[in-house]
């Protein structure tokens, strides 16, 4: 009775699993396929005469290899950006209680209900006015922008948990401000940095709004989301094109998912419990 | 020289408030970065909203011209724009109870230590959650299509007489993306159910085993009770989360067929910096913008006084 309980919860669980995976399985399989062969199997998932044609298409022809590197670029820099400033927050806002502080938190905590669509036409605006519509760079800053609460969050109370005699020992040690950061609580916070840095790749590698609106007017500046967007704009028929550019656009992240997943499911659970 | 005690003390409370004063410096320095990107991108841009609402403006600056309310004033008469509001409303409605329900149901299943293979199961419910909304929806267009692999396998298995076009019929596009959508976040929300849970001591569901319950009965009436403070936080955060959608339908429906599926982010978006109607409208687009966050931060304020009124009554 046991063992069938058992059994029943496996299979329950793992046929679940199969429906949720199933779509990306079915891209990535339909990205080998050819042409023909998408439209005859079109349920199946093993391509019966793979091929690399639709990559190399897509990769070559329709710019995935540059909105490939922006969308690295773009990413990497944002994610540096958010990195340093949250930890650097985090740090005065969980050892210090200065003026303002208690200010702070709260107008960042209120950010979280404001919809991006409420500011983003300011957002496109302020772009403009620095002449970056279009660029990477402004990609970057505006990617950058907003509250990330969930950052300030973990960096805030992993800092308040941090013994104060550590600090007071580098004080006495002739240690200054900047310089007990830098020595003393930097190299503590690697573990919550980790997941910051984690966190923030997937959801800067997976921004649509902001990078739609800020390359309207330039299409080689597009990132692989919005890329894949416009491609299907234009060629509504090319599925294993499309499939192709699917699967460049997610295989990064979900190869990063699948090492790293623990410090991110942490992020996400540390987030709701503070 | 003799100090007397004043003296003393006068100066040792200098030289706390010397110190005072560096500590505020020092940490208003390590503020600066990101009170300053937030000022740029969020702050400033809520400020100018409302002076852009104010505006008849399409985006060159030599041509706006003030309006006072007349923006607010012709959105309260516009059907597309409460159409938009409507279905952002309905959309929410949909989705919060299944959303948690589905998440909740997986989460328990999953906080289960006997349970082998449990991180493998987390890995693949959690997928969806970390890929790109727009590919997702992209793929989906296909995958749901009257040609696509679901209708196929639906009418192979006679659960359908005839392919159903999902996306393209009005009456089934709204729930399609409700459930594309319940797909593609319910990993983030099992695993805040996943940490509400572990907070139930093992003890409770021990003192349940013996005085005989089963897991289901165990579940309603022991573990469900305990965790619905965190599940108030958790319908919050999802109802925010789901008036803000934009990805998922600009991506499957555009908000069609005929704005059935036109939520206020699409709307927006559609007003602001889409050619289909015209010259762009940023001054009427911003008033909607502004007039639906401030619906939204209505909403949370009500949903929380809700919560604590229900967990101070409990």
């Amino acid at each position: 009775m046991r063992k069938i309980k058992t059994f029943a919860t496996h299979a329950l669980l793992a046929g679940i699993g199969f429906i949720w995976i199933y779509p990306f399985l079915w891209m990535i399989s339909a990205s080998f396929k050819s042409q023909p062969e998408f439209f005859e199997n079109r349920l199946g998932l093993v391509p019966k005469a793979p091929t690399v044609d639709n990559i190399i298409r897509i990769w070559e022809k329709a710019h995935f290899g540059t909105y490939f590197m922006n969308t690295i670029i773009v990413t990497l820099f944002s994610v540096l950006l958010v990195l340093v400033m949250t930890m650097m927050a985090g740090y005065a806002m969980g050892r210090f209680r200065f003026w303002g502080r208690n200010l702070c938190m709260a107008v960042f905590l209120g950010s979280i209900a404001i919809p991006l669509v409420s500011t983003i036409i300011p957002t496109y605006e302020v772009v403009k006015s620095m002449n970056l519509v279009g660029t990477k760079l402004g990609l970057v800053l505006s990617q950058a922008g907003g509250a990330h609460v969930i950052f300030l969050l973990l960096f805030t109370s992993f800092f308040e948990s941090v013994p104060k005699e550590l600090e007071e020992a580098s004080k006495i040690d002739g240690c200054n401000y900047p310089r007990t950061f830098f020595h003393v609580m930097m190299p503590l916070c690697k573990p919550v940095a980790t997941t910051v840095v984690i966190m923030e790749t997937i959801w800067a590698w997976n921004a649509f709004m902001l990078p739609l609106v800020l390359t309207l007017n330039n299409p080689l500046s597009r990132t692989l989301a919005v890329g894949l967007y416009a491609f299907k704009g234009e060629n509504t028929v090319d599925w294993t094109g499309i499939a192709a550019g699917g699967t460049i656009a997610v295989i990064p992240v979900i190869l990063l998912f699948v090492f790293m997943q623990k410090h991110f499911v942490e992020g996400i659970a540390g987030a709701v419990k503070s | 020289m003799v100090r007397t005690k004043n003296e003393a003390v006068s100066m040792a409370a200098g030289r706390r408030r010397a110190e005072r004063r560096k500590m505020n410096m020092w940490c208003w320095l390590f503020m600066v970065p990101a009170v300053g990107f937030y000022l740029l991108f969020q702050g400033y841009p809520i400020l100018c909203s409302i002076q852009y609402s104010l505006l008849d403006w399409s985006g060159m600056t030599a041509n706006a011209a003030y309006v006072g309310l007349e923006n607010y004033r012709e959105l309260m008469g516009d059907g597309l724009f409460w159409n938009a509001f409507a279905n952002s409303f309905v959309y929410m409605a949909m989705i919060v109870p299944l959303e948690l329900a589905v998440s909740l149901f997986l989460a328990y299943m999953l906080n289960n230590e006997k349970l082998k293979a449990r991180s493998v199961y987390r890995t693949m419910y959690f997928i969806p959650v970390i890929t790109t909304a727009s590919v997702v929806g992209i793929i989906m267009i296909f995958l749901l299509g009257v040609q696509g692999p679901v209708n196929h396998a639906l009418t192979a298995l006679h659960l359908l007489g005839s392919p159903v076009n999902f996306l393209g019929n009005a009456k089934y596009a709204l729930p399609t993306l409700v459930v594309i959508s319940l797909w593609k976040d319910c990993g983030t929300y099992m695993i805040y159910w996943l940490a509400g849970l572990q907070g139930v001591s093992k003890d409770v569901y021990e003192a349940a085993t013996i005085d005989g319950a089963d897991r289901r009965q165990t579940f309603f009436h022991v573990v469900l009770p305990l965790i619905a403070p965190t599940g108030g936080i958790i319908a919050i955060l999802c109802a925010i989360n789901s008036l803000k959608v934009f990805d998922i339908v600009k991506t499957m429906t555009e908000g069609g067929p005929y704005y059935a599926t036109d939520v206020i982010a699409t709307y927006v978006y559609r007003n602001a910096f889409s050619s289909e109607i015209g010259m762009p409208r940023l001054g009427y687009a911003s008033a909607a913008a502004l007039f639906f966050g401030g619906a939204v931060i209505l909403i949370g304020l009500v949903l929380n006084t809700v919560k604590d009124r229900l967990a101070k009554s409990m």
